[in-house]
C-alpha cells in the first residue's frame, strides 16, 4: 500500500514538474523543476529497486549536470523575451522528433505484448534472486563482461574533455600567474647580493 | 484493527521519534557548536570567549536564536523572492537528510540502506544549489560573485573527496555505512590511509567554505559573499545549515577513518562506554580541527584555491587509487 | 516492485525528508510573523556600500567557471565508474583491475592534455 502510495506520488510530481519545466517563464525556475523531476526519478528508481542508479543520478544529473545548466541559464546575460521569439519556428522539427520518439515507445511496448516470450531473451547474467546488492552485480558484469562497451564510454568521455577545452578555453596575455616551480627554484643569488658599502659614499 | 496498529502505527511512531531525536540532538550540537567555536578562538587568542549570558556564557546560542528569530525578513525588491526564501530552507534541509544514515552506534542509524555513502556524496552534491541559488536570487554584486565562486569550488574539491571516498571503499568493499565501520583493516592498510585522510580533512574544509578555504564569504572582499542580502530566520537557516554540515561532514570522516562508534584502537577495555559517546567524541576532535584550522591559517588566494583542488589533490588521489588497489590485490587483502 | 524489506529502509528517508522540509518552512513563517516587518524602500535596496546599484547585478562572467563545470561532470562520471568497481575489486580479479587501469588512463591522457593547455590555470 505504502509503495504504491509512493510510486503514486513521486510520479505526479514528476510529471507537475516535467511540465513545469516547458511552460515556466523563468529558465531558472524551468532548471529548478527539471532538478525536482530528477529527484522523482530517483524515487521511482528507489522503488523499482535499483538503489545505485537512483544515487548515481542524483550525483551526476542533479550534482552535476543541473549545475552546468544553472550556470547556463543564471549566469549568461541571455535576453529571455528575444530567446522566445524565434522558438515558433522550431515548432515543426520538435513535433517531428516527438513523433519518432513516441512511436519508438510503442514499437517496444508492442514487441512485448506481440512476443511474450521475448522476455525469455534478455540475457540476464545475473540471477534476478542472487543475494548481490545492485551495485555488486554491476561490479561484477561492467568490466569484465562489457568490457568494450565500459573503454567506448572512457573515449567519450575524452572526447569531451577535449572538447569542452578546446571550445572554451582561451589563452589570455598579460595577466600575472604564481609560478611555483619558478618561486621554489628561485636562489638567494638571483635576487640579492651583498655589497660592501664604505662610509661616505652611496651604494 | 489490532493488525493495523502493528504494522503501520507504531513502526511508524518508532520512525517519527527516532527522526524526532536525531533533529533535536544534530539541532543542540550545531547551537553548542557555535558556542564552542568561540570559546576555542577565544582560546586560541587569549581571550575568554562569550560570558555574559548564563553560567560561563553557556546561554549564549540560545539567545543568538531569539534574536535572529526576532529580526525582521527583508527580502529585497530586486530579488526573485520563491528562489530567495528556498535557498536557505534547501540547504538547511539537506544538511538534517544526510543524518538519517549515519550510523552512530552499532544498530542505531535510521535508515540502514545498502548505498548509504552514496546517499552521502548525493546529499553533499547537492550543498551546491542553496548556495548558487542564493547567489543568483539575491541580486546582488556581492552575493553574486560568492555564489559563484562557492560553486566552483564546491564542485572542485568533491572530485578529490569522491576518489577518497574510493580508496577507503576499496578496502572495505561495501558501500554501507555500518559495514564500512566493522570492516576490520590491518593496521598497514590504515598507514596507507592516512594520506587520503589528510586529502579527506581539507577538502571537508573547503566542501563547508569554511576557514582557510572560506573565499565565498570573504568578508574583507566581499562582505558576506552569497549571505550578504539574508536577515532574521532566512540566515539563521544559511547559519545553521553551514554548521549542521560542517558536523556531517566530521561524522562522515569518522565513519570512513576513524572507526565510527568503536571504541579507538580497538582497546577492548574502553569497550564499557557506549558507542555514541566514541562517535561523538570523535566527531567533536575533527570539529575542533576545524576551529584549530580557522584560528591558524590566513584565507586562502581563489587561484590557489584552484590550484591545490584541480593541481594537487586530484592526481594524488587517483595516483593513489591505484597504490591502495594495486598493494590490496599484491598482498591478497581484498574483501571478497 | 522491489522487496518490501529493501524498501522499507527508504520509508524513514522519506519521512525524513518531509519533516526536515516542513520544519524549515515551519522556522521561516514562525520567524516571519514573531518579528516586526517595516519594509522601507533603501532597506529592500541591495546592499552596495552606500551606492544604489547602477544595474542589473547578474551579469557574463568567466568562461573558465564553465569550464570547471564541465570537468568536474566528467570527473564525476569517472568516480560513479568506480564506486561498483572499488567494491567488487575481490571478485572480478586482474582482468577487472586492468580494465579499470586502462579506462584511467584514457582519462589520465586527457588530464595531462588540460594540463599543458593551462585549462587548470587561474591568475
Amino acid at each position: 500500500m505504502i509503495t504504491s502510495l509512493a510510486f503514486y506520488l513521486f510520479a505526479s510530481i514528476l510529471v507537475l514538474s516535467a511540465l513545469m519545466v516547458i511552460t515556466a517563464r523563468n529558465p531558472v525556475h524551468s532548471v529548478l523543476f527539471l532538478i525536482l523531476g530528477f529527484f522523482n526519478a530517483a524515487g521511482l528508481f528507489v522503488l523499482l529497486g535499483a538503489e545505485f542508479i537512483a544515487m548515481i543520478l542524483v550525483i551526476v544529473y542533479v550534482g552535476a549536470v543541473a549545475v552546468l545548466f544553472l550556470f547556463v541559464v543564471m549566469m549568461l546575460d541571455i535576453s529571455f523575451s528575444d530567446l522566445r521569439k524565434g522558438a515558433m519556428q522550431y515548432v515543426p522539427m520538435g513535433l517531428v522528433i516527438g513523433a519518432v520518439l513516441l512511436l519508438e515507445f510503442f514499437t517496444l511496448f508492442g514487441a512485448w505484448q506481440f512476443a511474450p516470450e521475448a522476455m525469455g531473451q534478455v540475457s540476464a547474467p545475473i540471477a534476478a534472486d542472487s543475494e548481490l546488492t545492485n551495485t555488486e552485480a554491476l561490479g561484477q558484469l561492467v568490466y569484465t563482461k562489457y568490457f568494450l562497451p565500459f573503454q567506448l564510454a572512457g573515449l567519450i568521455l575524452l572526447v569531451a574533455m577535449i572538447g569542452a577545452i578546446v571550445l572554451t578555453h582561451r589563452q589570455r596575455s598579460g595577466v600575472y600567474k604564481q609560478r611555483v616551480a619558478e618561486q621554489f627554484a628561485r636562489k638567494r643569488e638571483d635576487a640579492m647580493e651583498v655589497r660592501k658599502v664604505s662610509s661616505g659614499s652611496g651604494a | 484493527m489490532e493488525d493495523m496498529w502493528n504494522t503501520y502505527i507504531w513502526p511508524t511512531l518508532i520512525i517519527l521519534g527516532q527522526i524526532g531525536l536525531m533533529i533535536g540532538v544534530v539541532m543542540i550540537a550545531v547551537a553548542y557548536l557555535t558556542y564552542f567555536e568561540r570559546k576555542v578562538l577565544g582560546a586560541m587568542q587569549r581571550r575568554q570567549g562569550p560570558m555574559t549570558v548564563g553560567p560561563f556564557g553557556l546561554l549564549q546560542p540560545i539567545a543568538d536564536g531569539i534574536k535572529l528569530f526576532s529580526k525582521e525578513t527583508i527580502i529585497p525588491s530586486q530579488a526573485n523572492a520563491p528562489v530567495f526564501i528556498l535557498a536557505p530552507m534547501m540547504l538547511f534541509m539537506l544538511a538534517l537528510l544526510a543524518w538519517a544514515v549515519i550510523p552512530v552506534d552499532a544498530q542505531m542509524v535510521i535508515a540502514n540502506i545498502n548505498v548509504g555513502i552514496l546517499f552521502l556524496f548525493a546529499v553533499s552534491s547537492m550543498g551546491v544549489y542553496g548556495v548558487l541559488m542564493a547567489g543568483w536570487a539575491s541580486n546582488s554584486r556581492y552575493a553574486f560573485l560568492g555564489g559563484l565562486r562557492s560553486a566552483s569550488q564546491m564542485v572542485s574539491y568533491e572530485v578529490s573527496m569522491g576518489l577518497v571516498i574510493v580508496c577507503v571503499l576499496l578496502c572495505v568493499g561495501s558501500l554501507n555505512l555500518t559495514d564500512i565501520v566493522v570492516t576490520p583493516r590491518p593496521v598497514w592498510v590504515q598507514i596507507m590511509l592516512l594520506p587520503m585522510l589528510v586529502v579527506f580533512l581539507v577538502s571537508i574544509l573547503a566542501e563547508t567554505n569554511r576557514a582557510p578555504f572560506d573565499l565565498p564569504e570573504g568578508e574583507s572582499e566581499l562582505s558576506g559573499g552569497f549571505m550578504v542580502e539574508y536577515s532574521a530566520m532566512t540566515f539563521a537557516l544559511f547559519f545553521l545549515g553551514e554548521y549542521a554540515n560542517m558536523i556531517l561532514m566530521s561524522a562522515m570522516c569518522t565513519v570512513l577513518f576513524l572507526g565510527g562508534w568503536l571504541p579507538p584502537f580497538g582497546i577492548e577495555v574502553l569497550a564499557f562506554v557506549p558507542g555514541f559517546i566514541w562517535f561523538a567524541l570523535k566527531t567533536a576532535g575533527v570539529l575542533f580541527f576545524f576551529l584549530w584550522t580557522r584560528a591558524t591559517f590566513p584565507r586562502y588566494r581563489y587561484d590557489q584555491l584552484m590550484r591545490l583542488g584541480w593541481k594537487v589533490f586530484l592526481p594524488l588521489t587517483l595516483l593513489w587509487v591505484f597504490v591502495v588497489s594495486g598493494m590490496l590485490i599484491a598482498f591478497d587483502a581484498l574483501p571478497q | 516492485m522491489a522487496s518490501t524489506e529493501f524498501l522499507s529502509e527508504y520509508l524513514p528517508i522519506l519521512i525524513f525528508l518531509i519533516i526536515a522540509s516542513g520544519l524549515s518552512v515551519a522556522m521561516i513563517a514562525a520567524s516571519f510573523l514573531a518579528g516586526k516587518q517595516n519594509p522601507d524602500k533603501e532597506k529592500l535596496a541591495a546592499y552596495e556600500c552606500g551606492f544604489d546599484a547602477f544595474d542589473d547585478a547578474r551579469n557574463k562572467f568567466d568562461v573558465r567557471f564553465y569550464l570547471v563545470a564541465i570537468l568536474f561532470i566528467i570527473f564525476d562520471l569517472e568516480i560513479a565508474f568506480l564506486f561498483p568497481w572499488a567494491i567488487s575489486l575481490g571478485s572480478i580479479g586482474m582482468f577487472g583491475f586492468w580494465s579499470m587501469a586502462f579506462f584511467l588512463g584514457i582519462l589520465t591522457i586527457g588530464f595531462i592534455y588540460e594540463w599543458k593547455k593551462g585549462a587548470l590555470e587561474w591568475e
